[in-house]
């Protein structure tokens, strides 16, 4: 039986799609087998990032009332062989055209068959939340260092916290501009994880190649060079219970000897 | 064989005490104390209100019955009741009083949006974040640090504090007073062991933990000790 992780942060525009995208392809990549479930009914967009839109033939509101059944829905990710699949939303339907027990079902059946299932949230504490919190088991937190993410990130762990049969929610600090950091223009992220007082499970730098691939429908986790994608990678290790330390914000080409210093804690 | 008088009126140090008797009926009560007050009624108008106390004993009267003990001898004798003195209360009022008086411990981050409402003091042990509220009738302790609102005495008790390990409030009620953060702050000013309490000129200050000992010797609940 699979597991149930929903990305949530409140506050819009903070990545919680492009991080539900590359969480589920570094699990796929990995070897789990991940299906990734969107939510955000009327404002459908994972299977954009994911490049699979023009593949939806049904969506969840049709799984949810019946009108196909579950396997008929979910689209396939042709890059990875059969480990990755998507249930989209529906586009033409609001929120309120999917009730919480029936997401808990869907969810339940689903966790027979993945050993993965994220739930990508929409923004707001409205039904659409209640809707994609009804069937996790775990859940991730997504916010940038900016007071006002922070603040609704808050206000979402608060309302996870209440939630029943939900470990505490995980943290992921997305978008973090260093040179800002450094400035003292943007939180730190001690600042943010000492606020919210919940378990980091990863730090995302802002990076220009993230929507760049996102465009191209291609999450940024399938380019294993790049600085975003390895800490997309490391926080679906660190779900797949590895311990692996956080990545450093400083630009890493300093050369090999500066690592190996900093590696034996030499200064 | 003369009767046991119910009603009897002593004069004390602080006033006039109307001592009434716990073993008979609520309506022989009345009727004596009727005829007694009416006994000796001289109607001077012009003698000022005397204020005296109501002694009931081990009597239990409900709200309506006391005002209505309070009209009757208001009505007779140039009377004011002062106050009405029973030994015993109802289960709810003593349920409410040992609330009001009671510390509540919580462990837990109040965070944004929620709030935290108790009838006594409040230990705190984990932080209110911004937009969190905490709400005391009595005194309000946090062991974290105080982002969000915190209202202490919010029935009305001027003498409640807060004190938090680090102070960083968004506002600070006490009582019906308000205050709130300076617009801008110094956020590496060091705020840390303070109390805010309501001060002669009905302000409320943010002062160093340790100047309670002298504002609030009443926080101190140890009894005996050296």
């Amino acid at each position: 039986m699979g597991e149930a992780i929903v990305i949530t942060s409140g506050k819009g525009g903070v990545g919680k799609t492009t991080t539900s995208a590359n969480i589920g392809t570094s699990l796929a990549l990995q070897g789990k087998k991940v299906c990734l479930v969107d939510t955000d009914i009327g404002l459908r967009n994972l299977d954009v990032v994911m490049g699979l839109e023009n593949r939806i033939i049904y969506d969840l509101v049709d799984v949810v009332e019946k009108r196909c059944k579950i396997h008929q829905a979910l689209v396939k990710d042709k890059r990875f062989d059969g480990l990755l699949y998507l249930l989209p939303a529906a586009q033409t339907v609001d929120k309120s055209a999917v009730k919480p027990e029936q997401m808990k079902e869907l969810i339940l059946e689903l966790k027979q068959d993945y050993d993965y299932i994220i739930i990508d949230c929409p923004a707001g504490i409205e039904q659409g939340f209640q809707n994609a919190i009804a069937g996790a088991d775990k859940a991730i937190v997504v916010t940038t260092p900016e007071a006002s993410a922070v603040r609704d990130a808050d206000r979402i762990i608060g309302l996870l916290e209440k939630q029943p049969d939900m470990e505490s929610p995980k943290l992921v600090i997305n978008r973090i501009r260093n040179h800002m950091v450094k400035n003292g223009d943007m939180l730190e992220i001690d600042e943010v994880t000492q606020h919210l007082s919940i378990e980091l499970i990863g730090i995302v730098a802002d990076d220009d190649e993230v929507i760049k691939a996102s465009n191209h429908g291609e999450p940024i986790a399938l380019n294993p060079n790049n600085k975003a994608s390895i800490a997309y990678r490391n926080i679906a290790r660190r779900i797949l219970g590895e311990s692996i330390p956080l990545q450093s914000l400083e630009n890493a080409d300093k050369g090999m000897f500066t690592k190996l210093k900093k590696f034996f804690g030499v200064r | 064989m003369k009767k046991r008088q119910n009603v009897t009126i002593k004069g004390t140090k602080e006033g006039l005490v109307l001592h009434l008797d716990d073993s008979c009926s609520y309506e022989e009560l009345k009727r004596e104390l009727d005829h007694k007050l009416s006994a000796n009624a001289r109607t001077q108008d012009e003698r000022q209100l005397t204020s005296v106390k109501v002694e009931i004993g081990n009597r239990y009267l409900t709200e309506s019955q006391q005002g209505e003990l309070k009209d009757l001898i208001r009505q007779k004798k140039n009377f004011e009741v002062d106050d009405i003195e029973s030994n015993v209360i109802t289960k709810e009022e003593a349920g409410r009083l040992l609330a009001e008086t009671e510390v509540v411990t919580v462990s837990r981050i109040i965070r944004s949006g929620q709030v935290l409402e108790v009838p006594g003091d409040l230990l705190l042990i984990g932080d209110v974040n911004p937009g969190g509220t905490v709400i005391a009738g009595g005194n309000i302790f946090i062991m974290g640090t105080l982002k969000g609102l915190a209202h202490a005495g919010c029935y009305g008790n001027d003498q409640a504090v807060i004190a938090a390990s680090s102070m960083k409030p968004s506002q600070l009620r006490i009582s019906d007073c308000l205050n709130r953060a300076p617009d801008s702050i110094q956020s590496n000013e060091n705020r840390e062991m303070e109390c805010a309490y309501i001060d002669d000129d009905r302000q409320i200050i943010v002062d160093r933990l340790q100047v309670l000992i002298q504002l609030r010797p009443n926080l101190t609940r140890l009894e005996g000790g050296h």
